[in-house]
């Protein structure tokens, strides 16, 4: 049989999706193993048993100085971060990218202006934020909200005019005006775009927090992998690095859920990753 | 009913052209009120587009298009209904709520939606509806969840809510099994008997075409000039009155239309 025509079984399926992970962990350990024999106080490949310890102690001991518990703090702060930020430009985009995609004149007026400011570089204008509202908490949520907001729009406003012409003729001819047209036709059949402009949204969104609490921050998750670079503490990067990706996936999955809970007739043809 | 009945759709030497090039010209026709007009011809010679004027969805460039005895909106309204072969029902709601959605438009208020009780009194309204298309059943399935016949029954029920007195349809059964649109013709034929609609309908099958029409329309090009073939439309060269006749002998689709030659493909698509 042709090898595009066979396909794994559930364990089989599993057993390869786990493999790449499996041995990406054994090259770790061996590689780390060696450089330890050579040198025990080898810092730049520490032992997995190493990273658990220093990942419990950042979990569950006080912190010495402060009393917090330190991964807990970062991790809320920085989410607390990027929701509102994601938030402020979900919002944003689900109402200019309706606005935009299905009133011709919002379009002439505004598209090609999103059009251009999405093209601006989101980290320079970290600095204008910084001398505008100060190195607080509204300079990191801004740079997650602009840095994502005007490409989620564009992605938005696309979905609008991708929905069939025959759709809105159609609610035309059942009386519909332009309100009713946006809240019964148009909402509907775009928030499960609006989702996927969302999960894709994070993924720059998360650079975005991260670059910002790395340069000005005093809590966060970027925050500690850069404070802690300067002792090459890899025993604490290389976990946080490993738990911000968990959050990012189970965020995405979530977001997935959401989708086919939420619209379950956006999922009912074909796949979705 | 022994008077004549009134016209219905009046088109006045309607033209329509897309930048240089002629899609249709020089089309009349009276249509009274009640009648079946199916419209025929090759693919490209502009009788979607004949539709799509009567809807309002274009307009023409030359002309006009007459309804009871007034210029056409310039928008698609609820007096003229639409059938499409595709994407003619909403994808994102129920079967049931797909059929109160006109209901909704008209009574729902600010959210254009019912909600608890009467939803549910909505819900109970279109049971009858639901029955006769036999989809009472499939009430609570989504369109995705529909074969393409099935689909097709809850568009034109759809495209009836708002009783309108013009039923367009463009191509409605073109993606149908030939035995479902055998049930698709019974079902159209005996809602345009009660409902005494003006029906317009293309087709690209002639048999479809003189069994359920009263009236043919055929589209096709009179002149033409080989090195411009944009240079000239379409325009309707047969209508014929549909009498049992008629149906008896349908004629080879050639020998109402010209089949386009290979060039004319290219400049017609429109």
């Amino acid at each position: 049989m042709r090898l595009i025509n066979l396909s794994p079984g559930r364990v089989l399926g599993l057993g390869l999706a786990a493999a790449p992970f499996v041995v990406t962990v054994i090259a770790y350990a061996v590689a780390s193993h060696y450089r330890r024999l050579e040198n025990p106080a080898d810092k730049l490949l520490p032992s997995i048993e190493q990273m658990g310890a220093t990942f419990w102690r950042m979990a569950f001991v006080p912190d010495r100085r402060t009393g917090d518990l330190i991964l807990w703090v970062d991790t809320l702060d920085s989410l607390w971060r990027l929701g509102f930020g994601m938030a402020v430009a979900t919002a944003f985009a689900l109402m200019t990218g309706i606005l935009i995609g299905f009133i011709p004149h919002v379009r002439a007026a505004l598209a090609p202006y999103i059009s251009a400011i999405s093209l601006i570089p989101p980290i320079t204008i970290l600095p204008i934020l910084f001398i505008m509202v100060g190195l607080g908490e509204a300079s990191k949520v801004m740079l997650v909200a602009l840095g994502t907001a005007p490409v989620m729009t564009r992605a938005t406003a696309q979905a609008v005019m991708e929905i069939p012409g025959e759709l809105v003729i159609k609610a035309q001819t059942l009386g519909a005006n332009t309100w009713q047209m946006m809240t019964r036709l148009v909402l509907p059949q775009v928030l499960p775009k609006l989702i996927t402009a969302l999960r894709l949204g994070l993924v720059p969104g998360w650079i975005f927090l991260i670059s910002a609490e790395a340069i000005a921050s005093t809590s966060g998750l970027g925050y500690r992998i850069f404070l802690v670079r300067r002792f090459l503490a890899m025993d604490v990067i290389l976990p946080y690095v490993i738990w911000i990706t968990l959050l990012a996936y189970l965020i995405d999955r979530l977001l997935l859920l959401l989708s086919k809970r939420a619209f379950r007739w956006a999922h009912l043809q074909g796949g979705s990753l | 009913m022994s008077q004549a009945p009134e016209t219905k759709i009046s088109v006045r030497n309607l033209t329509k052209s897309y930048g240089g090039t002629i899609v249709l010209e020089r089309v009349n026709i009276d249509v009274p009120a009640g009648a079946f007009c199916t419209i025929v011809g090759a693919s490209g010679c502009g009788k979607s587009t004949f539709l799509r004027m009567l809807l309002s969805q274009e307009h023409p460039s030359g002309g006009e298009i007459l309804l009871d005895g007034e210029v056409l909106p310039r928008e698609p309204t609820p007096d003229r209904g639409i059938v499409f072969q595709k994407y003619s029902v909403f994808p994102h709601l129920t079967v049931e709520d797909n059929l109160i959605l006109a209901d909704e438009f008209a009574g729902g208020g600010l959210t254009s939606r019912y909600f608890g009780g009467a939803r549910q009194k909505a819900h109970e309204r279109v049971t009858e509806t639901l029955e006769k298309i036999g989809l009472a059943a499939a009430r609570k399935r989504y369109p995705a969840q529909l074969s393409g016949g099935m689909q097709q029954r809850l568009a034109i029920a759809q495209a009836l809510l708002k009783k309108p007195d013009v039923l367009l349809l463009d191509e409605p059964f073109g993606a149908l099994d030939p035995g479902i649109r055998l049930d698709m013709h019974e079902l159209l034929l005996d809602l345009w008997r009660e409902r005494s609609m003006t029906i317009f309908m293309v087709t690209h099958d002639i048999h479809e075409a003189f069994k359920l029409g009263t009236r043919l329309l055929v589209f096709d090009k009179t002149r033409h000039d080989p090195h411009a073939p944009e240079r000239y439309g379409a325009t309707i060269t047969y209508d014929l009155p549909l009498t049992d006749d008629a149906r008896k002998n349908v004629p080879e689709a050639d020998a109402l239309i010209t089949q386009p030659t290979y060039q004319d493909i290219g400049a017609n698509h429109a």
